[in-house]
């Protein structure tokens, strides 16, 4: 069971990157036009 | 951004534009693509799902508008001030607390998902104490929302759902650090947890159908003047309207909106006073008459002295009326508080009953305190709390999409109750139609076309429009006078389009021949589907003479009520409301707001003056009206589908209920039956996307 002294933090730790991404993500505007980008990279310019 | 100098000496901007009618990917390539191409302009950008397009550069709005109509899109201006402010700090706040809370919640179920599955001794406490690690700064950081408002009512002697929310979520965490402290076997902190995700998704959806509407609606800045014209002696400055005052002499250029109540100067002018009063015809006034600010000047340049100006103008005055009126609405309980001043002292009752009752039984405060937390966490109303923002921003989604802005929080329930509809006609159900008399010959008409294609005035815009089958005559030496029309030369000949000798009649000029141009009403577009799709008696009030408003009715098969004025269109909604009528009112013009702000629920055109647009609940993003019935019957599923969700949620806590009371309740059954029951109520309230 020692294991999980190192496990519980690493999986914290990936779940705190994945929080952090999510905010990073929210915070620059990705959320702004989800129809649009998706349509954007069809565009041949 | 402004201060840096454009390139042809316009200064840099930054516009923004609400596109309704924009519906897929082509649309958005060919309009920036479009918009790429123009001078001055740096950046454009369309966002598909706000219906926006945000351009920066040294452009006009006017040209924007121009390019963007070209192309067959409807385009309204935005106001960049209103939509700085509006930046949503709140809504932004909420989804961080939701995300941490999210985040928690997962972890924390994983390490209860070890316990529930017979972990002991020493690995569960350690489990319950890295759960407290997590969970306790989490509910601290993530129920704040809960506890302030909860605090709120509280200090104010009240009780509302956040109360008993807070208090499941204090409780239950706090309750769960003193177990695990003890080596007790049961811990709450994934309910505690859950209770705030949830419920937090429920705020935030709540947040997002009033904010991000309510918004919108201001941002549709209508082209108000901000600046005019005055007259000095010979001298002509342009001054912000707030600068005016009483006395001055202003000049109103021809197509723009006369800004302050004045007295008119020039011997005559020709004036649109289809806004203010509901007809349809322009009218001459001579020198001397009173001219309100709202008009729109049709003739020539033309002069007046102000005579009232900012408050004390006449649209003002019917705008702080409408403001009076407006409070009345907002005294109308949302479906969901009336749910929770039954709900929230029940809870309380509930959970003490069943402490004092376990107390008593058992002398153990603890078992008690146990028992009490699992039936305050369980009645907890995370699917009450979801029930009706669920559906509601669902519902508010589905009628942007059709092109209806949602701007009052409780509009779709009183929406569903309306069964009488009153319309407006000019403006709301009839739009002008512009155009040649049919025996013209096709020479003319192509002389027309081109004319009319050279020039912004609206009547030239719909003109252009109705002869855009044909192909325009090379014309030379075009020349616009404001307030006069169009002259140029074709053939060597001189030819005109506009109002010769100040006369309220439109006329083509070729040479020595002169046709008439007709201005009529016609319906709107998906008027008569809407009507014909309505199942509600409907009527026609309008400020409009008797003639034209029967005229109009008899094509749209509505009883009429013409020359109604502001007060007796009031008076009107009043006599239905006493005959128990609950009334839809649509209008666009001041004097329809005081009758759309005395309606059960009121509709506008996005075309309609600012006040109208602050006294509706809900705002027509489109030209086209056939959706109206459409928006009824989504706000009806709504009103269905929010019912339904409560049911759900009672039917599920008549089951937990005796269950947590009975103190069988476990952490494991909690977490099931709440997430169950809370995704069951997400996922009823998407079947209104699908509706029809």
């Amino acid at each position: 069971m020692n294991v999980l002294v190192i496990l519980i933090p690493v999986s914290l730790l990936l779940g705190g990157l994945g929080l952090a991404a999510f905010i990073w993500s929210v915070r620059s505007g990705q959320y702004e036009d989800d129809q649009g980008n998706a349509a954007r990279i069809l565009f041949d310019e | 951004m402004s201060a840096a100098a454009g390139t042809r000496g316009t200064p840099l901007v930054r516009l923004q534009f609400s596109l309704p009618t924009i519906h897929c990917p082509a649309c958005l390539n060919k309009i920036e693509s479009r918009l790429r191409e123009m001078p001055g302009l740096h950046w454009a950008r369309v966002n598909l799902s706000m219906k926006r397009l945000t351009v920066e550069g040294a452009v006009a709005a006017d040209e924007v508008l121009g390019v963007v109509s070209d192309l067959g899109f409807e385009a309204y201006p935005l106001d960049p001030a209103a939509l700085e402010n509006s930046a949503d700090r709140t809504g932004r706040d909420l989804l961080l607390r939701l995300a941490v809370a999210g985040f928690a919640m997962m972890n924390v179920m994983l390490l209860s998902v070890a316990v529930w599955s017979g972990a002991t001794g020493a690995t569960r406490d350690l489990f319950h104490l890295i759960s407290a690690a997590i969970a306790v700064p989490v509910v601290v950081y993530s129920g704040q929302p809960f506890f302030r408002n909860a605090w709120r009512a509280l200090s104010v002697r009240r009780l509302n759902m956040d109360v008993p929310i807070s208090l499941a979520i204090v409780l239950a965490t706090g309750m769960s650090l003193w177990e695990s402290l003890q080596s007790g076997p049961h811990a709450y902190f994934d309910a505690a947890l859950s209770l705030t995700f949830f419920l937090l998704i429920g705020r935030y959806l709540d947040h997002r159908t009033r904010s991000s509407a309510r918004s919108a609606a201001q941002e549709l800045a209508a082209l108000e003047e901000q600046s005019c014209t005055r007259l000095q002696g010979q001298e002509m400055e342009t001054v912000p309207i707030n600068e005016i005052s009483v006395g001055d002499t202003l000049l109103v250029a021809c197509g723009m909106r006369v800004p302050v109540d004045g007295e008119l100067i020039s011997d005559l002018a020709v004036l649109d006073r289809s806004l203010l009063t509901g007809e349809s015809e322009a009218c001459t006034i001579l020198k001397g008459a009173d001219v309100q600010a709202g008009v729109v000047n049709l003739s020539r340049p033309l002069q007046l002295r102000a005579t009232a100006i900012g408050e004390d103008t006449f649209l003002r005055r019917v705008a702080a009326l409408v403001a009076t009126a407006e409070n009345n609405r907002n005294s109308y309980t949302a479906l969901a508080d009336r749910a929770a001043k039954i709900y929230a002292p029940a809870v309380h009752i509930l959970a003490l009953l069943a402490l004092l009752g376990w107390w008593f039984v058992t002398s153990d405060m603890r078992i008690a305190l146990n028992i009490a937390i699992a039936v305050l966490i369980i009645t907890c109303p995370c699917a009450l709390g979801l029930a009706v923002p669920s559906v509601n921003i669902a519902a508010v989604g589905r009628l942007f999409r059709a092109g209806f802005l949602v701007k009052h929080a409780t509009a779709l329930e009183r929406l569903a109750e309306a069964d009488y509809a009153v319309f407006d006609k000019t403006g709301t159900l009839s739009a002008p139609d512009v155009s040649l008399a049919k025996n013209v010959p096709m020479a003319a008409q192509r002389v027309c076309l081109a004319l009319a294609q050279n020039s912004n005035h609206p009547l030239s815009r719909a003109l252009a429009r109705n002869l855009s089958h044909i192909e325009p005559a090379r014309l030379d030496q075009i020349v616009e006078t404001a307030g006069e029309g169009m002259t140029a030369h074709w053939q060597g000949m001189p030819v005109a389009l506009g109002r010769p000798g100040d006369l309220a009649t439109l006329s083509l000029q070729i040479g020595p021949d002169s046709y008439p141009v007709q201005v009529r009403e016609k319906p709107r577009p998906g008027a008569h589907q809407a009507l014909a799709g309505l199942d509600m008696p409907a009527e026609l009030v309008s400020g409009d003479l008797q003639k034209a408003t029967e005229d109009f009715g008899r094509e749209m098969g509505l009883p009429v009520r013409a020359q109604t004025g502001p007060e007796a269109k009031v008076a009107r909604l009043k006599e239905l409301k006493d005959l128990g009528h609950r009334v839809l009112m649509v209008g666009d013009g001041l004097n329809d707001t005081a009758a759309l702000a005395a309606a059960h629920v009121a509709l506008a055109p996005a075309s309609a003056l600012d006040a109208s647009r602050s006294a509706a609940d809900v705002i027509l993003l489109k030209e086209d009206l056939s959706q109206v019935p459409l928006m009824i019957r989504v706000a009806r599923a709504a009103g269905r589908l929010s019912k339904q969700n409560f049911a759900i949620a009672a039917a599920y806590n008549c089951i937990a209920i005796p269950i947590a009371l009975a103190g069988f309740a476990t952490p494991l059954m909690a977490a099931i039956a709440m997430s169950v029951s809370s995704l069951t109520v997400l996922l009823n309230s998407q079947r209104i996307r699908g509706l029809k």
